[in-house]
């Protein structure tokens, strides 16, 4: 048992830092994770990719032949967890690049890999991810947006929301059901769409913490060549599964949600009854509390990376992160804002010392919906970890115009 | 990055859950507590064949010389089997006379323990008021000990324990055969028949001193013993999810299996995050005393909070899970469940330990 990297970890890990500390300065404080997807932010968030893809960063994982670096999975965690220790626009285009281009790589022709995913990667062009509709997020089966056949393409009706960055994007994986008549998971297609076509119609959609993160995206005629269309027809749920899989992959990386450095400094300026709070022994209670789950997901992360260190692939550690990270980012934020007490209701202030907790208080509520919610990732592990039943699922086979 | 035990250990786990499974299946835990034995010589047994009770000691003294790690997989499959064995309790003894132990001593007792011959303990509570340096009053004169220990694991099976106490008002450790003259063993119903403790009153008891040793060392052996004990906790909270599990797939209610609502899948589900997340900190703990590392005071009371919440909340739900049948003295469950309780008391209550994390935390992160 050892933590440390092996020889050839090393040497790239120095590498890395190296060419991360010629190219980037070293992080701030906290970032206030509202910018993520602001659009003000693609700017630089595009010139960091492009410096990544000019210097053989930009995907590791994806194979040379498509632009990628065609290295192991344990190389991107070295990279990334350098990444952390530099100011650099993080976030904003991970959606494209982590969830829809790995699925393009997957699914695409040598046609559709040759003409997206190098200019995604050099981050020339921006991704976004159509799946949730309003009648379907966890069941992301239920989407009723109609994509009907017309000679070489495709005439696309419907709406799709919570589309993160729409409001940016150049393109999305956009799902759609081609067969009504076929149960609701057999019915679906995965395409490619412009989001610049006619008849895309993006509006944005507030998000609780003021930011415009997320959209409803129309669809009226627009008109998709079938050279765009991902995988066979018939086939986009297991296209979708592809990408969910990225999805949560990604999702049990961490959010940068604020943790227990941040409470103890917190508890050693508020005061209960007088006395410092770091002396009460509730809130020594609770800072131990949140330190030992805080560390919980470090230590599942050095699982995750030893698999991969080995070659292979990692357990359900993912979905136990993504299930942690949330309720403790809520919960511990909401104690943070707590123990300051009165005065934090000015948490708000874009100048507030607690801004960065208030933010994480808002993005935490977020985390434990996207990306499989909760209920959605308890269900996974009952089913697919311990072998209990699946959920009874009368519509599964029926279908779906007959709903 | 290698965070999990090697090829090897994982095998000594297997050829411990086979043989455990034979010897020292739940029926054989039932039978300690209902005749009243203070432990299960079968499953002792087991681990001496398999060279698990000396795996820390050096050859020189009868052991195996592999090291904690080896340790930390027998305790996980003690725990799978809910064995009754002083096995923490022992690797606390021996893991003293190792540090402090003049050759004398260790020759004395390392090879008795490594081979199972003896089982040891450690005895460092009193006077109501748990193992703080100022609740000390046994006391060492002259090479005799005077004084009480209470609620002391494994007390009624042991034939030798590190006790602490003071001599000339200062805290040390020393080792006492508890078969002297001058040893009383007294008794006391336990809310885990099957892991029994009991006091240990010294009138007149010979002892020798750990040199060396102060109130800090007593600390030091029960990190040791909180990271083996969780391994302990953990095996035993996955033995109470799986049971727990197999039972949602077969009993039916209004027409479908248990296990098909969603409040049993999601409570199921709840008790695995918790035994996961409890295990990388254990996995973390076993680095730590491998490594002898700055961490270990953190590491193991990080272990010992984790896996107490793991074992409490798998013993609790899985006599949840089972219904009527869960609360009768005929079925499993309250096997778990005692022992839940017995191993969170054991070593000291969560909260103290939470205490130890805090104060690590606040010198880490001074401002
Ligand atoms: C910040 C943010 C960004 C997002 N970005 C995108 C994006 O870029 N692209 C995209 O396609 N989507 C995106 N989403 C949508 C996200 O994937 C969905 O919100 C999510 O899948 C939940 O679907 P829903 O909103 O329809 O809620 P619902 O599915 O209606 O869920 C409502 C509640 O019911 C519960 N529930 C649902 N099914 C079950 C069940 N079987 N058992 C128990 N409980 C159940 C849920 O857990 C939840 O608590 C984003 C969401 C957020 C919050």
């Amino acid at each position: 048992m050892d933590f440390s990297d092996s020889p050839e970890e090393r040497v790239y890990r120095e590498k890395v830092h190296a060419w991360l500390s010629a190219n980037a300065s070293p992080a701030v404080a906290e970032q206030d994770l509202s910018v993520v997807a602001d659009a003000d932010n693609v700017p630089r968030a595009k010139e960091w990719q492009a410096r990544k893809w000019a210097a053989g960063y930009a995907a590791l994982t994806i194979a040379k032949e498509y632009g990628g670096g065609g290295e192991a999975p344990i190389k991107q965690v070295i990279y990334e967890q350098e990444e952390a220790k530099f100011d650099v626009a993080r976030g904003t285009l991970d959606i494209g690049l982590g969830i829809c281009i790995p699925t393009v790589v997957v699914w695409g022709s040598d046609a559709q890999r040759d003409r997206y995913v190098k200019k995604a990667l050099s981050g020339e062009e921006v991704w976004c991810q159509l799946f949730s509709e309003p009648s379907g997020g966890s069941d992301l089966a239920a989407l009723r947006t109609r994509a009907v056949r017309d000679g070489e393409r495709w005439i696309v009706n419907g709406q799709k929301v919570w589309t993160s960055g729409a409001h940016f994007a150049d393109y999305g994986l956009l799902l759609a059901r081609t067969d009504p008549a076929a149960p609701k998971h057999k019915g679906i297609t995965a395409f490619i769409v412009n989001m610049k076509a006619a008849g895309v119609e993006v509006r944005p959609i507030r998000t609780m913490a003021g930011s415009a993160e997320f959209n409803e995206v129309f669809f009226s005629d627009v008109s998709i060549p079938d050279s765009d269309r991902l995988g066979p027809p018939g086939q986009g749920w297991q296209v979708g599964l592809s990408t969910l899989m990225h999805e949560r992959m990604k999702a049990g990386k961490g959010f940068g949600l604020a943790g227990w450095k941040k409470m103890l400094d917190i508890a050693r300026n508020a005061r209960i009854d007088g006395a410092p709070a770091l002396k009460d022994s509730r809130v020594r209670e609770r800072i131990a509390d949140n330190w030992a789950q805080e560390q919980a997901l470090r230590l599942l992360s050095f699982r995750a990376q030893t698999a991969l260190s080995q070659g292979g692939i990692p357990g359900p550690e993912q979905s136990i992160s993504k299930l942690v990270d949330g309720t403790l980012a809520q919960q511990a934020a909401a104690f943070m804002l707590d123990l300051v007490g009165e005065p934090a209701v000015y948490a708000a202030g874009s100048d507030s010392p607690l801004r960065s907790v208030y933010s994480s208080w808002m993005w935490a509520a977020a985390t434990r919906i996207a990306g499989g919610s909760d209920e959605i990732l308890r269900n996974v592990i009952a089913e697919r970890v311990l072998g209990l039943p699946t959920d009874a699922r009368p519509d599964k086979n029926t279908p779906f115009n007959e709903l | 990055m290698n965070f999990d035990f090697s090829d090897d250990q994982k095998a000594l786990g297997e050829q411990l859950r086979r043989a455990l499974d034979k010897a020292s299946p739940l029926g054989e835990t039932r039978r300690v507590m209902m005749e009243r034995e203070p432990y299960s010589r079968a499953a002792w047994t087991v681990l001496a064949e398999a060279g698990a009770l000396g795996a820390a000691i050096p050859e020189a003294y009868g052991g195996v010389g592999a090291g904690p790690l080896e340790v930390c997989i027998a305790a996980y499959e003690l725990g799978f089997a809910l064995a009754s064995t002083a096995y923490a309790s022992s690797f606390q003894c021996s893991s003293a006379l190792l540090r402090w132990g003049s050759d004398l001593q260790k020759e004395k007792w390392l090879p008795a323990l490594a081979s199972g011959a003896a089982i040891g303990t450690v005895a460092f509570s009193e006077n109501g008021a748990g193992i703080e340096a100022s609740a000390i009053s046994t006391v060492v004169r002259e090479g005799k000990l005077y004084g009480a220990k209470q609620a002391v694991l494994d007390a009624m099976s042991a034939d030798v324990a590190v006790v602490s106490a003071l001599q000339d008002g200062k805290p040390l450790l020393c080792v006492v055969d508890l078969h002297s003259v001058g040893v009383t063993r007294v008794p006391h119903d336990c809310i885990d028949p099957t892991r029994p403790s009991g006091d240990l009153v010294f009138e007149d008891a010979p002892c020798s001193v750990l040199q060396n040793t102060g109130f800090s060392s007593a600390q030091e052996i029960l990190n040791l013993g909180a990271v083996v004990l969780a391994f302990e906790q953990i095996g035993a909270a996955e033995r109470a999810l799986f049971m727990a599990r197999d039972y949602a797939l077969v009993r039916k209610a209004f027409g479908q299996q248990i296990g098909a609502y969603q409040g049993i899948k999601h409570k199921l589900a709840d008790m695995y995050l918790k035994i996961e997340t409890a295990r990388v900190h254990a996995y973390w703990g076993a680095w730590a005393i491998s490594t002898n590392a700055a961490e270990l005071p953190l590491a193991a009371a990080g272990a010992r909070v984790m896996a107490t919440e793991a074992l409490d909340s798998a013993a609790k739900e899985n006599v949840q899970v089972h219904g009527g049948i869960g609360f009768t003295w005929e079925h499993d469950c309250h096997l778990f469940y005692k022992r839940s309780r017995a191993y969170a008391l054991a070593l000291g209550p969560a909260l103290r330990w939470k205490e130890q994390i805090m104060r690590q935390l606040e010198r880490a992160n001074v401002s």
